[in-house]
């Protein structure tokens, strides 16, 4: 593989001499200009948990406007590389949090759009020879001026097979991260062990994403908060007795396997509200207006997870 | 000689951020912009060779660029245009289309006069690139 050290694009004024002049930046008013603030608002409101993530944002955002600041007062500075990994369970909210990293970048000027463009390994590798350049090329091309979040990065490496063309995917992706840094951004993301052997395998690509990004497993406090803000933005109320009941759920839960943090919980929201409705119609007549939105402690009983001898299934 | 085609035609030929802006100008208007080359230049030769698929799912234009940019590495030696297409019902039409490449010489043209019946005279335009076979017309290019 050839490694393409990026053509300097050299500035073409020079930069005046740092010093010459002791000029006083307004931080603060910067800070409040650039929106930050709002964006990591949303952040706090919309993200339950992940403090570490939350924190490390921060710290990009933070280091993304003194970046800028730098460039305006002349001191030359290398754009710092914003390629990010995140690694974690399913469900710990990569691609949510790759959302509003877009929009973070997008309000700090260093992506021009702010969408953010999720691929997997089916949207970037061919089935057959030639087949793969084309592929890769249009899914780069269309998250210019935002993010390329590719999902399940790992899926790309394939050592098993030597004539896989997920490598010439690697090498296309590659290339762009370093000579088109100014237009894009790659987000990978994946559970964190086989991230860490794809890195391995593919140093150019640890060398070249700058910030990693492990999201932790929800506690179970975190998982209660999460279904409140699901259940309360659907317009719909968990009762007491089924707000225990839902915490015993995820108690169990959570210790069967294909556990998936937040999306789990949302799932098992979804059925909850499944066998309310069928509660209802079920039992017909005329019912008060909140009868309608309200969760009762039965249908979270109904789970096959309360029901003993049923480990190993799936959700439900 | 300079072939005026297109818009911005009689304006020096444009820099590449000032293409970039005006391709920004046709996404704003959300355009589907698409790239043709050739190296037959006459005036009524309305089709051009295309450069790929029309590209109607582009966010940036740094990525229709890239695109442009390969075209040109293709072709240094053919006129290349950047067309914006308005997809809109009633209008559906090309609202935008001007040249970001040309040959380093341009040979121009020649009027061909032929005489019809009744003394009547007919004019022609007549392309001296096209004396040679396509491909074969601007150099290798």
């Amino acid at each position: 593989m050839k490694e393409v050290t990026a053509v300097g694009t050299a500035p073409d004024t020079l930069p005046t001499a740092p010093g010459s002049a002791s000029e006083i930046v307004d931080l603060d008013a910067a800070y409040r200009g650039s929106n930050i603030q709002q964006v990591l608002d949303e952040l706090e409101k919309e993200l339950i948990g992940l403090g570490t993530i939350k924190g490390r944002i921060r710290e990009i955002a933070s280091l993304l406007l003194i970046a800028r600041l730098r460039e305006e007062q002349g001191l030359t500075t290398d754009k710092p590389t914003l390629h990010m990994s995140f690694t974690g369970h399913p469900g710990t909210g990569k691609t949510t949090v790759a959302l509003q990293m877009a929009k973070i970048l997008h309000q700090l000027g260093y992506v021009r759009k702010g969408h953010l463009v999720v691929a997997t390994r089916d949207d970037l590798v061919g089935q057959y020879v030639g087949h793969t350049a084309p592929k890769t090329k249009e899914a780069i091309k269309k998250a210019m001026g935002g993010v390329l979040f590719i999902d399940e990065a790992y899926y790309l490496y394939r050592p098993e097979n030597e004539r896989d063309y997920g490598q010439e995917a690697i090498e296309m992706l590659l290339q762009s991260m370093e000579n088109q840094r100014d237009d894009l951004v790659v987000i990978l993301a994946g559970y964190k062990e086989r991230m860490h052997t794809f890195f391995q395998a593919n140093p150019g690509f640890h060398s070249r994403v700058g910030n990693h990004l492990d999201f932790p497993d929800y506690t179970l406090e975190e998982l209660m908060k999460i279904a409140e803000l699901m259940v309360q933005r659907q317009h719909y109320d968990l009762d007491e007795k089924a707000r225990r009941a839902f915490r015993e759920y995820l108690v169990l839960r959570m210790r069967q396997p294909h556990f998936a943090n937040a999306r789990s919980v949302r799932n098992a929201l979804d059925r909850i509200k499944l066998r309310q409705a069928a509660r209802l119609i079920a039992r017909g007549g005329r019912i008060p207006r909140e009868e309608l939105a309200h969760l009762a402690e039965v249908d979270v009983r109904a789970s096959r997870v309360f029901q003993a001898g049923t480990v190993g299934t799936n959700e439900d | 000689m300079k072939v005026t085609q297109g818009t911005f035609s009689y304006l020096p030929d444009l820099t590449d951020a000032q293409i970039k802006a005006q391709i920004q100008y046709c996404l704003d208007n959300e355009w589907a912009i698409s790239i043709e080359h050739t190296d037959d230049p006459h005036p009524r030769n309305s089709y051009w060779e295309m450069w790929g698929l029309p590209m109607f799912d582009l966010k940036d234009p740094a990525a229709i660029m890239l695109e442009l940019n390969s075209c040109r590495k293709t072709f240094p030696n053919r006129y290349i245009k950047v067309n914006g297409y308005d997809r809109r019902y009633t209008k559906q039409t090309v609202a935008l289309s001007f040249i970001v490449n040309r040959p380093a010489e341009e040979p121009g043209f020649r009027l061909d006069r032929q005489e019809s019946a009744d003394r009547q005279v007919r004019y022609t335009l007549h392309s001296y690139a096209t004396e040679r076979p396509s491909g074969k017309r601007y150099g290798e290019g």
